[in-house]
């Protein structure tokens, strides 16, 4: 079966199956969150916590959301007008959607890296150097290039770039350019990192560099993956969440999802039968 | 009105030869449209191009040729004693029979000669009439009866009839390049007959501009200096008000509308600011010289300055509202070209919306914002409604904007207005200003182009 319609879970009003919640280390704990684009919902009431120095991949069916809700956790559905976001969104007991939250901070915190690889069309230095420019976290120039060489080498590029700092980072190839963009998210230390299909625009060779560097990052960093390659999903994370239409299936331990899932759906998924 | 009606019968015979073929084309196959290799309509487009097109060409180049035709064989006919009269005279001559005949006022008292030549024109005129409508309607036959020959089934009208079309379509962006070219060529002769009589060096160097030729020997007072720097000077002072006014406050409401308002404001805030563009010149002109001047002229005064009340100032004001959306809406459109993935790395940085514009989408969109001011400039350099209102016409070498000063176009408009002789250096002097404006504008926009096609290519 090669094709086949995706199985309509918008009638069913059950738990999540699995672990949703942990008891400790928790960095991110969402509870109830319903996401509305005008009158239509795209999120229903998905609870998850995202556990401190762990890797949670988030995958299911096209369409079903789970880009939405990686968007919410560092609130760029902001930018969109008609997105209204219900439910509670915490960072480390810090209220997100509190009105008095400072967004740019929030984004300082919760980084963010891209489907496509989006560096400026400006020098490598000065894209790992923009976060660090606009928040001031630098005394001086000295400063200032420890943080672009730390950065580039935990984004294991800086052995690459060392000598053409001053070149363009849009003339990088592209697993290079996602690189970069990983690194200008962690120049600025961020304690979550976001990464929204960032494998999907590279090949495989620059894909495996990514990915063992998803892996590195973990010591330092909360990361939250959205994938389609449940062969990714299951080589970089600890943790899987299996989305559908909107809703939170199951979550529980990689491990755990793709030997034995908990819940037919999510099987239904992982075999391919859907997706 | 003999052409209305060749018009008239034209478009009669198009629509009655494309019934024609058309009908002719399924008669040949007892209506059976699927044994004609095109659809029928493309058989009766064939035979009304074939029928009129030439007869159409053949009408146009009649027209062009038979005046002089007529006139030169009726100068032919006339007596000796007229005809070794100079080229001149000969001409003046030919054209009071020409007005005779047509019953139009002449300069002088025909006499017998030339009633005579003028009975002469008329009736060869009467000749080429007839001539013209046997050939018309022979052409017409002509071409209808090779085109329904051609018929068959098989025959492959469709394409014959796309390549007609292309022929048409060539026609007309030739005559629209021509044109232009042709423009470029007689401002290019006559300017070089001005460069003949004032050296170029003079010209583009000179330092004094007074236009004033004595056209008799005696006259005081006009020697006639023609040097361009001040007329540059002027112009450049004016555009340069001009993009002062209009570059910041264009790129700022350009950003304004991409960035920052809500798709309602911008809904109606967008064409509210094109309508500016809509505003004919005249009225920019007279709003400068009647109502901006006399205002920066009190209130120079209240503060003890010196305000001419033809101010560089009042006309370069005005002229950079009339630009502003000339800048907005090409800022606008550059900025709205910068991909939503730089806005959105850059928002995930933690970065405001004011930082994500000042450091990454006005650096990225600037090369096309240069293009776009580039090509304002041209535009406030060649303006020329605003400036013959506003602006002064003394050729001030300054750049104090309070002081008058005037520009290229304001004294093309002087030089030729009103009565002029074509060979006095004065009004081949217009040709030459016409050309430095040509060039000066041509070389900002060659400019503007590349870098706007430099920027194209960025983000592939």
């Amino acid at each position: 079966m090669t094709e086949a319609t995706i199985p309509d879970a918008s009638e069913r009003d059950e738990q999540t199956v699995g672990k949703p919640q942990l008891e400790k280390k928790v960095s991110m704990s969402c509870r109830n969150v319903d996401v509305f684009y005008g009158e239509k919902q795209a999120i229903f009431d998905v609870s998850l916590d995202i556990g401190k120095h762990e890797v949670l991949a988030m995958i299911g069916p096209s369409g079903c959301g789970k880009s939405t809700f990686l968007r919410c956790l560092n609130r760029m559905n902001d930018t969109i007008d008609i997105c209204r976001v219900l439910g509670s969104l915490r960072l480390d007991d810090e209220d997100i959607y509190d009105p008095k939250m400072d967004v740019e901070l929030l984004r300082a915190r919760v980084g963010m890296v891209f489907q496509k690889p989006n560096p400026f069309p400006k020098s490598i230095y000065e894209n790992v150097a923009y976060g660090a420019r606009i928040h001031g976290l630098t005394r001086d120039k000295t400063e200032l290039d420890e943080i672009v060489e730390n950065s580039l080498a935990r984004a294991g590029l800086w052995e690459e770039v060392k000598d053409r700092l001053d070149d363009v980072g849009t003339g990088l190839s592209g697993g290079q350019q996602q690189r970069l963009c990983i690194a200008r998210a962690i120049a600025i230390n961020p304690e979550v990192i976001l990464m929204d299909e960032p494998c999907s625009a590279l090949d495989p060779i620059a894909t495996a560099t990514v990915e063992e560097l998803i892996d590195e990052l973990r010591q330092r960093y909360t990361i939250v993956i959205v994938t389609h390659s449940m062969q990714q999903a299951a080589r970089v994370s600890q943790r899987t969440a299996y989305f559908h239409m909107g809703k939170l299936i199951e979550v529980d331990k990689t491990d755990r999802i793709f030997t034995n899932p908990g819940h037919e759906l999510t099987e239904a998924y992982i075999t391919g039968r859907f997706g | 009105m003999n052409l209305f009606v060749y018009f008239i019968v034209f478009v009669l015979l198009s629509i009655g030869a494309y019934w024609y073929g058309r009908r002719y084309s399924l008669g040949l196959v007892s209506r059976d449209r699927r044994r004609l290799h095109s659809l029928p309509q493309y058989y009766g487009y064939y035979v009304a191009l074939w029928s009129v097109v030439p007869a159409f060409l053949m009408l146009l180049l009649w027209l062009f040729l038979d005046q002089d035709l007529i006139v030169h064989l009726v100068s032919a006919g006339l007596p000796e004693s007229i005809k070794s009269l100079s080229p001149d005279e000969l001409g003046l001559y030919l054209n009071d029979v020409v007005n005779l005949a047509k019953g139009n006022i002449t300069s002088s008292e025909g006499d017998a000669i030339m009633q005579q030549a003028a009975a002469h024109y008329r009736h060869l005129l009467q000749i080429s009439h007839m001539a013209l409508g046997i050939a018309v309607t022979g052409s017409v036959v002509a071409g209808a009866a090779f085109s329904l020959h051609r018929i068959r089934p098989d025959f492959r009208s469709r394409p014959r009839v796309e390549r007609m079309v292309k022929w048409l379509l060539v026609l007309s962006s030739s005559i629209a390049i021509l044109t232009t070219v042709g423009i470029v060529l007689s401002v290019l002769f006559e300017a070089i007959r001005f460069f003949k009589i004032i050296p170029l060096t003079d010209f583009l160097f000179g330092l004094q501009w007074s236009p004033q030729m004595a056209i008799r020997e005696d006259q005081v007072g006009a020697s006639g200096a023609f040097g361009v720097v001040p007329l540059f000077a002027g112009t450049l002072l004016i555009a340069l008000i001009a993009m002062l006014v209009a570059v910041p406050v264009g790129l700022m409401s350009a950003i304004y509308l991409v960035e920052f308002s809500g798709s309602r404001m911008r809904a109606w805030a967008k064409p509210l600011l094109e309508i500016l563009a809509g505003i004919p010149t005249v009225v920019y002109g007279f709003f400068a010289a009647l109502v901006v001047a006399p205002v920066l002229r009190s209130a120079g005064e209240s503060v003890g300055l010196q305000v001419s009340s033809e101010s560089a100032l009042a006309a370069g004001l005005v002229m950079g509202i009339m630009i502003i959306p000339f800048v907005s809406s090409l800022s606008d459109d550059v900025i709205n070209a910068v991909p939503q993935a730089m806005r959105d790395g850059s928002y995930a940085l933690g970065a405001t919306r004011a930082e994500t514009i000042y450091r990454v989408i006005v650096p990225a969109a600037l090369p096309g914002i240069v293009g776009g001011v580039l090509l304002a400039v041209s535009r406030a350099i060649g303006e020329t409604m605003i400036v013959v209102m506003a602006a002064g016409l003394t050729a001030n070498l300054t750049v104090n904007p309070l002081d008058s000063v005037t520009t290229i176009t304001v004294q093309i408009v002087t030089l030729l207005v009103g009565d002029q002789e074509f060979d006095s250096p004065k009004t081949l002097a217009a040709f030459a200003l016409g050309l430095v404006l040509f060039i000066a504008t041509l070389l900002l926009n060659v400019l503007a182009l590349h870098v706007v096609r430099k920027y194209r290519e960025e983000y592939e």
